[in-house]
């Protein structure tokens, strides 16, 4: 079972969700500030953070930020609908998903579960695939450029691997939203976008068109043409 | 019959002051006219009666006359006539004279004429006209001479008809310089019509500005009064009339914006304990089994009213939300079928208690989550207040504005009692007041209701031909944000 590090301020959210995922067998390791979670992370080494985005002190889209500088490691971040502004900063900022609050454990559980699934994804042939500067190893699940490491967030790679899985096939954002984050509810399309961003500004060329991940006017994403 | 439109201000304000002018041009002409042909008329007659009389008193006759001197009597009068040349006619007993030699008579001079002068020794005149509408003076006078200081009729007559045709020319000219005059007169008296109209249209416009402007919102609009007269008046009154208004508008505006504040923050306390309650419902459930039946009873309790107090509270945010114009709609395009399709089976009524109606290949611009939201309300509040097989029905129409998209839900139930229908969207209306609390929250329909709104649509409860309630969504196939 995974070892997640819960970030919240509110004792009775951080006391009943801990609790709620000891139940269900986590090892969860909570804290009450952005900065005694930034702490914590180094030695607790968590699989998964669940991060509150509203924090006294240095708040929820900073603490994601700091994260993403030296770790890849998968964010859920908690919020409340309606503080719109901040899912979307706070999913430009490095965040796989979001959970809206008030949440039973069950849902927390099953978004968990579906950052970290490893990608069941349509088996293409083991070893590396080459589109255009991009090697894609989809058993090692790992990206280079060029020959570099491309450092991607799970939310991430799961939407590359999926998109150039059926090259030049169309999805939809809400396909997307099922297939890549497994949202069984009409989410945010904007999770999607967001995500889409994030891939392109470590994998696209800054100063070109997209040429991986390119947009289809009203109808959704596709990979390549190359 | 086609109605004339009304006519502006300006216009009748126009047409008034035309109307007086031509009055006044009209009576002025009118009288000027009937002065003038009456003293041009009456001088040619007393010259020409006077005339005649001295003429016939200086003549000499001796009586009884023959025809010769009858003849040489009115050749004699008929060179003298005043102030126009005229023609004499002399009758005496059977005997016929005429200065200009044919006819012996006139046929302008009438039975009238004759009865006046057989009546009158001061003899008469008649203004008459021939058959060609020429105008005549006709003078009848008899010849008398005095004896013994009485005056005895000597049995001769005298006509003269003079022609009247420079008076008629001389007041057909007056008429005509009437006309002239009253033309340019009209066309002057415009002027003033228009300044007049100018000075009473220009606040009038003013003010109507401004009413628009305090009809679209903008309650600090004020009107420049000038001057002391009823129009500046009015534009006082219409200032203290806006500035009232404001005033009532802002303290009610603060007063709702006080209590949407209070509603949001309500809910948004609320949501901080429910979380933590809410994660640990599962926990007070799976134990429950193992405790006393009563605690066991209560802890299913708290859990379930738990769960429905977090729903209660999610939708009271999504009201105040939509109460503060903070809800925005996330686009997407989406494929309609598919997005029914998708709503139905996550809530697991994709079995025979649902059918649709669902052509493919329409292509919607969307919230794909609020209208989720929507579908899911209508369908499940179908299934729980209506009866099963419960019909969704999606179609497009044309439309002036752009294409519509319609969707329809049709339930099998009984329908919506007549008393309901109206409040069907009011916030936690329970159709039925028996039923102290609805499964729901109270809010569903009219969340949906703001959903469809939000999208630029509408949202119509009716019954259907055959008993069933029927909620017809109408909103554009592309939705703006």
């Amino acid at each position: 079972m995974p070892r997640v590090l819960l970030i919240e301020d509110d004792p009775s959210i951080r006391e009943g969700v801990g609790l709620g995922l000891r139940r269900r067998g986590h090892e969860v390791s909570a804290a009450a500030t952005g900065e005694e979670g930034l702490a914590l992370i180094g030695g607790f080494r968590p699989e998964l953070v669940l991060l509150d985005l509203m924090l006294p002190g240095i708040n929820g889209v900073q603490v994601c930020r700091r994260i993403r500088e030296t770790s890849q490691v998968p964010i859920i971040m908690l919020t409340a609908r309606g503080d719109d502004f901040d899912i979307v900063v706070g999913l430009e900022a490095g965040a796989d998903d979001y959970i809206v609050k008030p949440a039973r454990t069950e849902i927390i559980e099953a978004r968990i579960k579906a950052v970290l699934r490893r990608l069941k994804g349509p088996g293409g042939p083991p070893g590396v695939e080459h589109h255009g500067e991009l090697a894609i190893d989809r058993a090692g699940l790992t990206v280079a450029k060029n020959g570099e490491r491309v450092a991607l967030a799970p939310s991430e790679i799961k939407l590359l691997l999926h998109l150039s899985a059926s090259p030049e096939q169309v999805f939809s954002r809400q396909q997307l939203l099922e297939y890549v984050w497994e949202h069984s509810y009409h989410a945010d399309a904007r999770l999607v976008d967001a995500c889409v961003r994030r891939l392109r500004n470590k994998v696209e060329d800054p100063d070109r068109h997209p040429r991986y991940i390119q947009t289809v006017r009203g109808f959704g994403y596709r990979f390549g043409p190359l | 019959m086609r109605r004339l439109p009304p006519l502006g201000l300006r216009t009748r304000l126009i047409a008034a002051f035309l109307l007086v002018a031509a009055i006044c041009a009209v009576s002025t002409a009118a009288l000027t006219y009937r002065q003038a042909r009456r003293a041009v008329l009456t001088q040619s007659q007393d010259t020409a009666v006077s005339t005649l009389r001295d003429q016939l008193e200086g003549q000499g006759m001796s009586l009884p006359m023959d025809r010769q001197q009858l003849q040489r009597l009115v050749n004699d009068l008929g060179k003298r006539g005043k102030p126009h040349s005229w023609v004499v006619y002399g009758e005496y007993g059977t005997l016929r004279a005429s200065s200009n030699g044919t006819p012996t008579t006139s046929a302008v001079l009438t039975e009238k004429l004759r009865e006046q002068v057989a009546a009158n020794p001061h003899g008469a005149f008649q203004r008459v006209q021939d058959g060609r509408g020429e105008p005549y003076l006709t003078i009848g006078m008899p010849a008398v001479f005095t004896r013994d200081g009485s005056r005895e009729p000597t049995g001769v007559t005298v006509y003269a008809v003079m022609p009247l045709t420079s008076e008629r020319q001389t007041v057909d000219a007056m008429v005509e310089a009437a006309k002239q005059g009253a033309v340019p007169g009209l066309a002057i008296s415009l002027v003033p019509a228009l300044l007049a109209a100018r000075s009473v249209l220009r606040p009038v416009r003013d003010m109507r500005r401004a009413a628009q402007n305090l009809g679209r919102g903008r309650l600090d609009t004020r009107i420049a009064v000038k001057g002391a007269d009823e129009l500046a008046g009015l534009a006082r009154t219409f200032n203290e009339t806006a500035g009232a208004l404001e005033e009532s508008v802002t303290e009610l505006r603060e007063a709702e914006a006080r209590a949407r504040r209070f509603a949001a923050d309500v809910s948004h306390e609320l949501r901080t304990p429910l979380a933590g309650m809410l994660a640990v419902t599962e926990v007070l459930d799976e134990d429950a089994a193992g405790l006393d039946p009563d605690t066991a009873k209560a802890l299913r309790l708290i859990s379930a009213e738990t769960g429905k107090l977090a729903v209660l509270v999610e939708d009271l945010m999504e009201i105040s939300r939509f109460d503060a114009r903070a809800a925005e709609l996330n686009l997407d395009d989406v494929d309609v079928a598919e997005a029914v399709g998708k709503t139905l089976e996550r809530r697991r009524w994709d079995d025979d208690r649902v059918t649709t109606d669902l052509p493919g290949g329409i292509r919607a611009r969307l919230d794909p989550r609020r209208f989720d939201v929507v579908l899911a309300n209508l369908v499940g509040n179908a299934l729980r207040h209506g009866e099963a097989p419960v019909r969704v029905a999606v179609r497009t129409q044309e439309h002036p504005g752009g294409p519509r998209l319609l969707l329809e839900v049709a339930d099998s139930g009984p329908g919506i009692a007549e008393g309901v229908l109206p409040h069907i969207f009011d916030r936690f209306f329970k159709a039925d007041a028996a039923r102290a609390r609805s499964a729901g929250s109270g809010l569903g329909l009219a969340i949906t209701l703001e959903n469809v709104r939000l999208h630029g649509g509408t949202l119509t409860a009716a019954n259907g031909a055959d008993g069933g309630a029927v909620f017809t969504l109408d909103m554009p196939l592309e939705a703006t944000a």
